[in-house]
């Protein structure tokens, strides 16, 4: 039988909008469903190294480097976000509530075999290189996803 | 009934008791009976739709105390 499919496009870089791509992308994957979520924008941001990454970099993209959140932990909230406050008080909720972290549904995403694609053309364009997302991406453009969402009933943009 | 695998996800949240379940029943053989314990309050509506969405069979499902107890045979 034929898997289907599932893509989700995650454009924003909001702590609050990726937890509800990744919790559908888990579900997704628990439905047996070949799922594919394509980073864009500010998306790409949840999928950074936490970590400093050295690399070559005019002094543009260092400053957007600078400025972007590094990675999955230091995302902001779209809303109540009260200059960091709002994360902090959501991630002590969700612990509350044994709500998996946004690391841990990475995780368990990668586990289960989802398809982690970034787009190449706005990793140029924010400076982003390869080496500063986390292991196992693919990379991609626009015509991979639709060869991916062409396929899907369940196509998501975030 | 002979339950052949349990997998108890009280306390967890959406989206575990599915995934948890999903991984359950990938390791077992076709016929064999899972157990699944959940004190999610959205967990009846989400196993039924997945359970039919699956090639798995839906036998039973009860409450007690805000705790579901669900049995699914492996299709």
């Amino acid at each position: 039988m034929e898997k289907e499919q599932t893509t989700i496009v995650l454009f924003s870089g909001d702590l609050d909008k990726a937890i509800a791509a990744f919790i559908i992308a888990n579900g997704a994957a628990a439905y047996d469903h070949d799922v594919t979520i394509f980073f864009t924008f500010w998306g790409l941001n949840t999928m950074r190294k936490d970590e400093v990454v050295k690399t070559e970099k005019g002094l543009l993209e260092k400053m957007f480097g600078w400025m972007m959140p590094r990675g999955a932990n230091k995302l902001g909230l779209s809303n109540m976000n009260m200059m960091g406050m709002g994360p902090k008080m959501i991630k002590h909720v969700m612990k509350k509530h044994n709500a998996l972290t946004l690391p841990q549904l990475i995780e368990m995403a990668q586990e289960q075999g989802v398809k982690l694609v970034a787009c190449t053309m706005t990793m140029d364009l924010l400076g982003l290189k390869q080496e500063e997302l986390i292991d196992g991406m693919e990379l991609a453009g626009v015509a991979a996803y639709l060869g991916d969402a062409t396929n899907a009933k369940v196509n998501l943009f975030i | 009934m002979n339950i052949d695998v349990r997998v108890d996800t009280k306390g967890m949240a959406c989206p575990m008791p599915i995934v948890k379940g999903k991984k359950a029943l990938d390791g077992m053989q076709q016929g064999q009976i899972l157990e699944l314990l959940s004190t999610d309050k959205g967990a009846l509506n989400d196993f039924q739709a997945w359970v039919k969405k699956s090639p798995n069979e839906w036998i039973s499902h009860e409450e007690s105390n805000g705790v579901h107890r669900f049995l699914i045979r492996k299709g």
